[in-house]
This record gives structure tokens, C-alpha cells and sequence, in this order.
């Protein structure tokens, strides 16, 4: 249809209102309230001065916060990289079927179903020398462990809490690829001679791989973002070894009240993700797209 | 390479009593080393679980399997040497179209040279060669099953290369092709072949010889022409041919055949057995004679439809549907008259309780 006959009517625009009025209370407005404070320096509630990329500049030169990122990205390379192999190994050795499968998919995601804080208690007192199961054997074993005194042990024991909540995610997305993968493909591997290991990497792996990407992508995000069970563990300590980054933001916002820099500060926390976002979404995308230019199979 | 033999029954319930819980009824059935076999039947008439129970990725529920008077019930299809290909396309994704035929070989630590060889004839005989280096996932649907047809020819030593509808994904201009290679492959490499299939053109074409299934009994097992010239059971008559042959319900009384209260006159010497009989002519066999001719039944035109290469007449008689096929200069009827159908002659078959009297 030619523009010529239709005649103009952007009435349409109102329909598209209900959106934008959500949208904008929900994250423009809030974003934009982050804009404002971090080109403004805030000195009492009515005195604010505008100071432009000030507060940019001096988050990029804040050497805690290198810290703090660099012990981030530290953090979430290691959770992908032990999560996700465990994960694909525990929802390979899952009962595939029957009562058992069912009752092992429950037991399985018991721990996603913890509340944030509640998991950080629960390891809080798990690791405690006294009367933690963790902590006392570790103390019997000879080590002196102790995650409120010691940087690594800390550093480990969020580790391990973290793998503890989350692997069961990657189990669970994993499982649900295995089970798509239909019964002829293992038939005809079996017919073929193929070993466990060759069924893994030419049938498993592959048609996981899309499950995968997802699990990757979550994982990844959220362990980026992590802050309570850390918080409520070791409070970010001892010294700053447990405190990633969402903890130093808002010790410096709700702590120190710096509300300049820590606004500008989660505006490039904010873009980080974004941009690791935007490239595995256009990665997954891209797989997506091969994998239908294949076909069947 | 082997002769596979079986005895034996299969139930997906456990305990079956009656006929029903029997995906495959007791059987006792052979494979020649090197034949061209074909399994023919209906959806449901356990074709694919006898294959399945070949191959070793079913257990018989009783009774045995054996290649070559060995017992091999109990062993996997590797340990049987057994090639399988299904119905859809199963191919290896991350590799190319070479490292998917090669797999099988590669698993069984064939020798790389010999390898090699064994792709570069494979690919040759499926036209593929130009192909080798592609990867497979990228392929179509029917380039995906030949891939997966030369996975189960590439071994040299198989016992038997079983296929479960293997062209069910093929346009069917390719169908044709693929078939002939398969006849072609199987006359060059003289493997043992057995290929499910519920197309009786795809079977009659393929095999040397054709099992005939339904609700988990194999009715007969011959040649084409004998599943055509004397069906073993009214089911084979019926499935094979197009339209199957018409039956008749009959009757011997003291000696003498009545057809739908007709008596008639066995003029080649045939005893019949007393009791309710039905006696079958194939379309084909189906002759027209002349008004006030002994031996006829008289029939009603009910429609003439005239294919080209032959005039097919449909008439009823009583109740009962008759199909004759004419030759396309034969004088034909319109539908309306009344036609004097010649139901015996030498390729009149006769049945009793479904199955053939000889």
C-alpha cells in the first residue's frame, strides 16, 4: 500500500503510550535520576553544584575500585568455569526417567528455592569453627580455617556458596537439554561404535550448546551483580578480599553517602554488563541462526 | 555377514495372554547371508520392532536370536556388527560430511589409510564426493540421510545393514534414485540387507524377498510374484496390488461351490474343502463374458474410470464390490449395465479362515 492513498493518522502513537509511561517510571526515570547525581556534586539538599565528567574522572583513577572489578571479574570466570562443568556432569548422571528422575530433579533444585540472605546464614554458620559442620572438621583435618580471618578462605567459601546455590541451575537447564536430544541419535551412535566419551562430544555437547549459552549468560550475570550472600557471609571482608563490586558501590553510596561518584560509578557498572550482555546475546543469536540455517537434525 | 535366524515373540506389557499384547507373535523366520529382504506392512504391524529385535536394540521378550547358529539374543548391536540407519536423518553436527562417514570405521580403530579408502568408495557410490569437506549440519534433509546411509554401508564386515523407512524424508524424484543405488550398492558389496518399509512399490522393487506383516505376524514371506499370483492370506491379497484382489464370500457344499448363492462349476479338478470359503481374483485376472455364459456372476457398473494405460471398472454384485482391470482397447461398459464377471480361473485363489487352500 502506497503512502499516497493511505492518509496520515498517528493516533497509533497513543497506543504505544501505556508502554512508554511503564517504562519510564520503571528505568528511565530511575536512570535518569543516576544521571543527575553523577554530574552533580551534592552538598547539602538544596546546594548542588554541577561538575561535569569529574566524578567519571575519578571513579576511572579509584584504585579500590580496580580492585574491587578486578577481583570481580576473578570471582565470575571462576564460578562459570566450575559451575558449568559440574553442572553438565551432574545432569549427565541424573535418572533420566521415572520417580527417581522426578525425585532427584526436587532434590536438585532445593537449594534455588533459598532466599539470598538465608543462604549466606546458612554457610555463615556451616563454616563457623565452633559449630559449624564445615568448619569444625576442617579445624579436626589440621587446617586452620577460618573465612572471618583469613582472605583465601573467605574468598573459597564464597566460591563454594555460590557453586552450592547455583549449580543446580546449570544441572536443571542442562538436564532439559539432554532430554531433548531424541533416542536415535544414541541408537545410532551405539550402532556406530561410538564410546561414552565420543557420544559426549559429537551428540551431547553440541545439542546442549544452545542451553548451554543460556546458562553461561545467567551465570554470568548474576554472579557480575552478586552482593547479598557475600554481605551477609563476611561482609566483604576480611579487609576488601570478598568485596565485589555491587558491595562497593553501595558502600559508597549508602555508606559514605558519596552519591556523585557512586552514580557515576553505576552508570559504568551498568554499561559493563550491558556490553557483556550485547555480545553473548549477539553470539547466542548468531548460533541460533546457523543452527536453523541447518535444518532439521 | 551371517544368516540371521529367529525364534521367537515379543511383548512391550509384561505377561501378555492374549494376541493383542503381542507387538510380535511367535515366529520362527530366516535371513540368507547376503539377501535383499524387505518388511512390509501396515503402521503398527511390528515391522520396526523385528527390525529393532535384529539389530539388538530390543530384547526379544522370549525366544532367541541367532547370526550364524550363534546365540546373540542378549549382545548389543556392536558386538552383532550391525548397521542401522532410521527413518530421519541422524548426523554428527560438528563434523564434516568425510568425518561422519569415516565415524563407524574410526570407533572400530580401522586403519587411517584404510579409512580412506572406504569414505572415498562410499561417497563415490552416494554421488557425494564433492562433498566430503562440507559440514554436515548444513546439508538438506536428504543429503543428511544419504550421509546417514553411507554410515551404515561404510563397514565392509557387517552382519547386516538393517533400514527403518530410511526414504520417508526424500522427495520422491530422489526416491527412485536412492532406491536404485541401494540395489545397486547391495549387488556390488553383497551385504545382507533388510529394509522396513509400508510402501509396496519401495518394497517389491528393493527386495528379493518381501515379508508380509500385519498385527505382528509375518503372513507370508516370497518374491514379488508370488505375493501377487497367491497371496498366502487374504491380508496379503488385499495389501499388495493396487486396488488388492477382490474376495468373495463362498461356500462348499457337498463338493460344490456356491458363490453368493450362485452355484458354480469347478472346472480344473479342485477339491475344496466343506464350509464358508472366500474366494479371491485379482483385479488384474478379472474378465468380462458374455451374457447367459455358465460359469459368471452378474454384476452392476457402478463407475468406469478410464487411467490411460488400462480401464478400471467397478461393479457390485449384491452388496459386494468388485474391481476389474481391462486393457484400454477392450470394449468397455458404462456404468449402469450389467456385466458377466469370469471369477474362476487359474489365478482364482481360494481361502479359508483368511488363509490360502494350495
Amino acid at each position: 500500500m502506497s503512502t499516497t492513498t493511505k492518509p496520515v493518522n498517528q493516533k497509533a502513537w497513543f497506543l504505544v503510550l501505556p508502554v512508554i509511561v511503564c517504562v519510564a517510571f520503571s528505568a528511565i526515570l530511575p536512570l535518569m535520576t543516576v544521571v543527575n547525581y553523577s554530574v552533580q556534586d551534592v552538598l547539602s539538599p538544596d546546594r548542588r553544584v554541577f561538575v561535569g565528567t569529574e566524578w567519571f574522572a575519578a571513579v576511572m583513577r579509584d584504585e579500590e575500585l580496580h580492585l574491587a572489578l578486578w577481583r570481580q571479574i576473578q570471582f565470575s570466570l571462576a564460578v562459570l568455569l566450575v559451575e558449568i562443568p559440574l553442572g553438565i556432569a551432574l545432569a549427565l548422571s541424573m535418572p533420566a526417567q521415572g520417580w527417581k528422575s522426578s525425585a532427584v530433579l526436587v532434590l536438585v533444585a532445593l537449594s534455588l528455592l533459598i532466599p539470598w540472605n538465608v543462604v549466606g546464614t546458612i554457610w555463615q554458620i556451616f563454616g563457623r569453627a565452633d559449630i559449624g559442620l564445615l568448619g569444625y572438621y576442617l579445624q579436626q583435618a589440621g587446617m586452620e580455617y577460618s573465612y572471618t580471618g583469613n582472605s583465601t578462605h573467605a574468598w573459597w567459601t564464597v566460591l563454594a556458596m555460590d557453586v552450592w546455590h547455583w549449580t543446580p541451575l546449570v544441572a536443571l537447564l542442562a538436564f532439559a537439554g539432554l532430554r531433548s536430544i531424541p533416542d536415535a541419535y544414541y541408537q545410532a551412535a551405539s550402532i556406530d561404535g561410538a564410546s561414552k566419551w565420543a557420544v559426549f562430544r559429537y551428540i551431547q555437547l553440541p545439542k546442549m550448546r544452545g542451553v548451554l549459552m543460556i546458562a553461561v549468560l545467567l551465570r554470568f550475570m548474576d554472579s557480575f551483580m552478586i552482593y547479598t550472600e557475600p554481605f551477609v557471609l563476611t561482609g566483604g571482608g576480611p579487609g576488601n578480599a570478598t568485596t565485589f563490586l555491587s558491595q562497593y558501590l553501595t558502600t559508597k553510596a549508602v555508606g559514605q553517602f558519596d552519591l556523585g561518584p557512586a552514580a557515576a560509578f553505576s552508570l559504568i557498572y551498568f554499561l559493563i554488563i550491558l556490553l557483556f550482555c550485547f555480545v553473548l546475546y549477539n553470539w547466542m543469536q548468531s548460533l541460533g541462526t546457523s543452527e536453523k540455517e541447518q535444518g532439521h537434525g | 555377514m551371517a544368516r540371521i535366524e529367529l525364534d521367537l515373540a515379543h511383548a512391550y506389557k509384561p505377561n501378555p495372554t492374549r494376541d493383542e499384547d503381542y507387538a510380535l507373535l511367535p515366529l520362527k523366520m530366516a535371513f540368507e547371508d547376503g539377501g535383499a529382504y524387505a518388511l512390509l506392512g501396515p503402521s503398527g504391524c511390528g515391522k520396526t520392532t523385528m527390525l529393532n529385535i535384529i539389530s539388538g536394540l530390543l530384547v526379544p521378550s522370549q525366544g532367541t536370536v541367532t547370526f550364524d547358529g550363534r546365540d546373540v539374543t542378549r549382545q548389543s548391536p556392536q558386538q552383532r556388527n550391525i548397521a542401522q540407519v532410521f527413518q530421519f536423518p541422524v548426523i554428527y553436527d560438528t563434523m564434516t560430511v568425510a568425518q561422519n562417514l569415516a565415524f563407524p570405521l574410526k570407533n572400530r580403530k580401522v586403519p587411517e589409510a584404510e579409512i580412506k579408502a572406504q569414505v572415498g568408495r562410499i561417497a563415490e557410490m552416494l554421488e557425494m564426493s564433492h562433498q566430503l569437506d562440507m559440514r554436515a549440519a548444513g546439508l538438506s534433509a536428504d543429503q543428511k540421510q544419504k550421509i546417514s546411509l553411507g554410515r551404515g554401508l561404510v563397514r565392509s564386515d557387517v552382519s547386516a545393514v538393517l533400514f527403518d523407512e530410511p526414504l520417508t524424508v526424500i522427495d520422491p524424484h530422489l526416491k527412485w534414485q536412492l532406491r536404485r543405488k541401494l540395489k545397486q550398492i547391495h549387488h556390488e558389496l553383497k551385504l545382507t540387507l533388510i529394509y522396513v518399509t509400508h510402501d509396496q512399490v519401495e518394497a517389491l522393487t528393493f527386495a528379493d524377498e518381501v515379508v508380509v506383516m500385519t498385527r505382528g505376524r509375518a503372513v507370508q514371506v516370497g518374491a514379488a510374484e508370488a505375493l501377487f499370483e497367491r497371496p498366502a492370506h487374504t491380508f496379503v491379497g488385499h495389501f499388495i496390488g493396487s486396488p488388492g484382489m477382490n474376495f468373495l464370500p463362498a461356500a462348499s457344499v457337498r463338493g460344490g461351490l456356491v458363490v453368493l448363492g450362485q452355484p458354480l462349476a469347478l472346472t480344473d479338478g479342485h477339491v475344496l474343502p466343506e464350509g464358508p470359503l472366500k474366494l479371491g481374483i485379482r483385479p488384474e485376472y478379472l474378465a468380462l463374458g458374455q451374457a447367459g455364459e455358465p460359469n459368471t456372476l452378474p454384476a452392476t457398473v457402478t463407475r468406469v474410470q478410464d487411467i490411460g494405460t488400462y480401464v478400471m471398472v467397478t461393479c457390485e454384485a449384491g452388496e459386494h464390490r468388485l474391481k476389474c482391470r481391462l486393457a484400454p482397447e477392450a470394449a468397455a461398459p458404462v456404468a449402469g449395465d450389467t456385466v458377466h464377471l469370469r471369477v474362476l480361473g487359474e489365478h482364482t485363489c481360494f481361502y479359508k479362515d483368511e488363509a490360502l487352500i494350495s
